[in-house]
């Protein structure tokens, strides 16, 4: 009877022995780890990342990549009304109206795009952030104030206020990341703030408060941390619009005005006037254009997927 | 009984809530309580009697608008009602902790256990960083989570339920304070890891001279820790009695009631509850007589009309208040034998199950 009991016994101190031991490699999985490591196992994810890397390589060794000099003209003489040079060897998309070889200048365009994409969204969530932190951390008169002025350029249409912004700056191409960040700064400012109002009621800001925390540890070692994934997700998505709004712009002519540097919005303006003769000469920039928005745009969702709470295990 | 000065007396406390276009609510209404070092005491009560506002407003952790506390709650002596926010933060966490129901939403789920535990050390403490580990190590050790060093850099979703309220009890007791609230601690845990909880807060906060404010609804915690018990109806305190007293001969027709509907293991079977009728939204204000009244088997017409006051129970020594014009007599519990098996079914239930596998 006593060994049974024994035995019994040792095998429930076992028991509760491993139910305490962690298994290795599971120590200190943080939020963002876990979310990486759900990532990785997404497909869709993963499409969107090596689009990303892909566009992001492409960029960052363009003069490498690219065959030929971007703004070098070549077949000039056989450029004429109504017919210009398609693929040929040297040249495997064709050159434009200019005589420029096209793929060398998309390559080169990438540049120009994913630069003033991922500048002007830093920028812009920069200044969203801290307007976003000031209004929630403070509450009352300040945030008021904060979220009125938020409102005011957000009830401006954001491509209107572009326009405004890049002819008060003049045209250069600083003023166009610049006019671009303007109108993603109260996205950012609103999402922020929300965030952190509905996560300084939580218990572990109450509990913290409970422990005599200061209250700017609170809201910065607390309330912040578990508030910005939804500002990485938006900034994720909102290098897509930046891309996309920077092509606009350059199509309506407020883009960078220096021919050195080709960009994707540029190329499409320019072809228009040759869509029926050379449609290619559009194509190719737009599905440039449409493809980093769609790989940034996947990446952006499944990282809301991915640091979504409700979706942990 | 201890009869050293108490560390906590609340006297006469109010909250209202008052929000523009709306009648203000009155939360908790003159509250008076105090508690002794070493000592336990049980604000009792279903959901919406006041009680985890009175805790939260003696932790001065109401928000500041729309919110009116009255009346005094010293500790040690001070004053903290109308105290600067500084002061009450410095108190917070060093002289007064609390713990709280849920210990998942308690934890800040981006952060390190250790993170959470050594920043309560640093705010309060004068230990620089290495020493603040070595003192959570310790921290969690005391409150046995075994492993602690390696624990402290896992995150609060890594650990199980009764695994957070002990960290979260190592963070409350990480500057030995003077006063503790436990508010409904074990409600989310389930019945083993309870006892287990209820067992850490016996060893670490009576045994080291803490007075204890255990807020709850369950009964069986109440007769397993508590030395003095205050039972809460609709914002005021309708009896007060020490444990024992309580569960032998509740007074009170709520207490009563309460009592009644515990499952006790000396039931026959198929014995059914008897529950409390009607439900706690049907009250009436205190103003207009007792709030208890719509729902009481003993009311009178005389229940109505005034305030009832809180008074020493005629039928008992000085230890005993009541708030009500008609009590159970000792007689209609059951001649003595009723009340006290309720008592020992809660007792006997959780004393069970609290020294039952240990850790």
């Amino acid at each position: 009877m006593t060994s049974l009991g024994e035995r019994k016994r040792d095998r429930i101190d076992m028991l509760a022995a491993q139910a305490g031991a962690v298994p290795t490699g599971e120590v200190g999985l943080s939020l963002t780890r876990s979310a990486f490591r759900r990532l990785r196992r997404d497909p869709v994810a993963i499409i969107g990342a090596v689009i990303v890397v892909v566009f992001l390589v492409v960029a960052a060794f363009a003069p490498l990549l690219a065959p030929k000099d971007p703004i070098a003209q070549y077949l000039l003489s056989e450029i004429r009304p109504g017919s210009i040079p398609g693929a040929r060897e040297g040249f495997p998309l064709g050159v434009d109206n200019l005589g420029r070889d096209l793929l060398s200048r998309l390559i080169h365009g990438s540049r120009q795009s994913l630069l003033i994409g991922v500048v002007s969204t830093v920028l812009g969530v920069a200044a969203g952030m801290t307007l976003g932190i000031l209004a929630g951390a403070f509450g009352g008169w300040v945030d008021t104030v904060v979220m009125r002025f938020v409102d005011i350029l957000l009830s401006i249409p954001s491509l209107l206020m572009a326009i405004t912004v890049s002819v008060l700056l003049g045209q250069n191409q600083w003023a166009l990341m610049i006019a671009i960040a303007v109108t993603q700064v109260p996205i950012f400012a609103r999402l922020l703030r929300g965030s952190m109002l509905a996560q300084r009621g939580s218990d572990y800001a109450v509990a913290a408060r409970a422990l005599g925390v200061r209250p700017a540890r609170i809201v910065f070692g607390h309330v912040l941390p578990n508030s910005v994934s939804p500002v990485i997700v938006q900034a994720t998505l909102s290098l897509a619009t930046a891309i996309i709004e920077a092509a606009a712009l350059s199509f309506l002519g407020l883009g960078d005005p220096d021919i050195a540097r080709p960009e994707w919005g540029a190329m499409l303006a320019s072809a228009q006037a040759y869509l029926s003769i050379r449609p290619w000469l559009a194509v190719w920039p737009a599905v440039c254009i449409i493809v980093v928005a769609l790989g940034f745009t996947l990446l952006g969702e499944r990282l809301r997927e991915a640091l979504d709470p409700k979706f942990r295990r | 009984m201890p009869t050293s000065a108490p560390v906590l007396e609340v006297e006469d406390l109010a909250v209202t809530f008052s929000r523009k276009g709306e009648t203000p609510t009155r939360a908790v209404d003159g509250v008076s309580f105090s508690v002794a070092p070493g000592e336990t005491i049980g604000l009792v009560g279903e959901s919406g009697c006041g009680k985890s506002v009175t805790s939260l407003a003696v932790m001065g952790l109401l928000p500041p608008r729309g919110v009116r506390v009255s009346g005094s709650v010293r500790l040690d002596g001070q004053e903290l009602i109308g105290a600067s926010d500084r002061m009450l933060r410095r108190l917070r966490g060093a002289d007064m902790a609390m713990v709280f129901q849920d210990p998942l939403s308690s934890l800040n789920p981006t952060l390190a256990i250790g993170t959470q535990v050594t920043e309560v050390l640093l705010e309060h403490r004068d230990l620089d960083r290495k020493q603040a580990s070595a003192e959570a190590v310790d921290l969690l050790d005391r409150v046995g989570i075994p492993d602690p060093g390696r624990r402290l850099k896992e995150y609060p979703h890594q650990l199980s339920g009764g695994m957070r309220q002990r960290a979260l009890i190592a963070m409350a007791l990480a500057c030995s304070p003077r006063l503790l609230i436990a508010d409904e601690p074990t409600t989310a845990l389930d019945v083993t890891i309870q006892a287990q909880i209820l067992e850490l807060l016996r060893e670490l906060v009576v045994g080291s001279g803490t007075a204890l404010v255990m807020i709850t609804h369950d009964l069986g915690v109440v007769a397993g820790l508590c030395d003095r018990v205050h039972v809460m109806y609709a914002g005021k305190i309708i009896e007060s009695a020490e444990r024992h007293e309580l569960f032998a001969r509740p007074r009170h027709p709520y207490t009563g009631g309460l009592l009644h509907s515990v499952p006790r293991l000396d039931a026959g079977r198929g014995a059914r509850l008897t529950p409390i009728r009607g439900s706690a939204r049907d009250t009436i204000p205190w103003s207009q007589g007792c709030a208890f009244a719509p729902r009481c088997d003993n009311a009178e017409d005389d229940c109505l009309g005034d305030t009832v006051p809180l008074e020493v129970d005629p039928a008992y020594g000085t230890d005993r208040e009541l708030r009500c014009r008609h009590p159970l007599q000792p007689a209609r519990v059951g001649a003595g034998t009723s009340g006290a098996g309720v008592a020992r079914a809660a007792t006997g239930g959780s004393g069970a199950t609290a020294s039952g596998p240990g850790r």
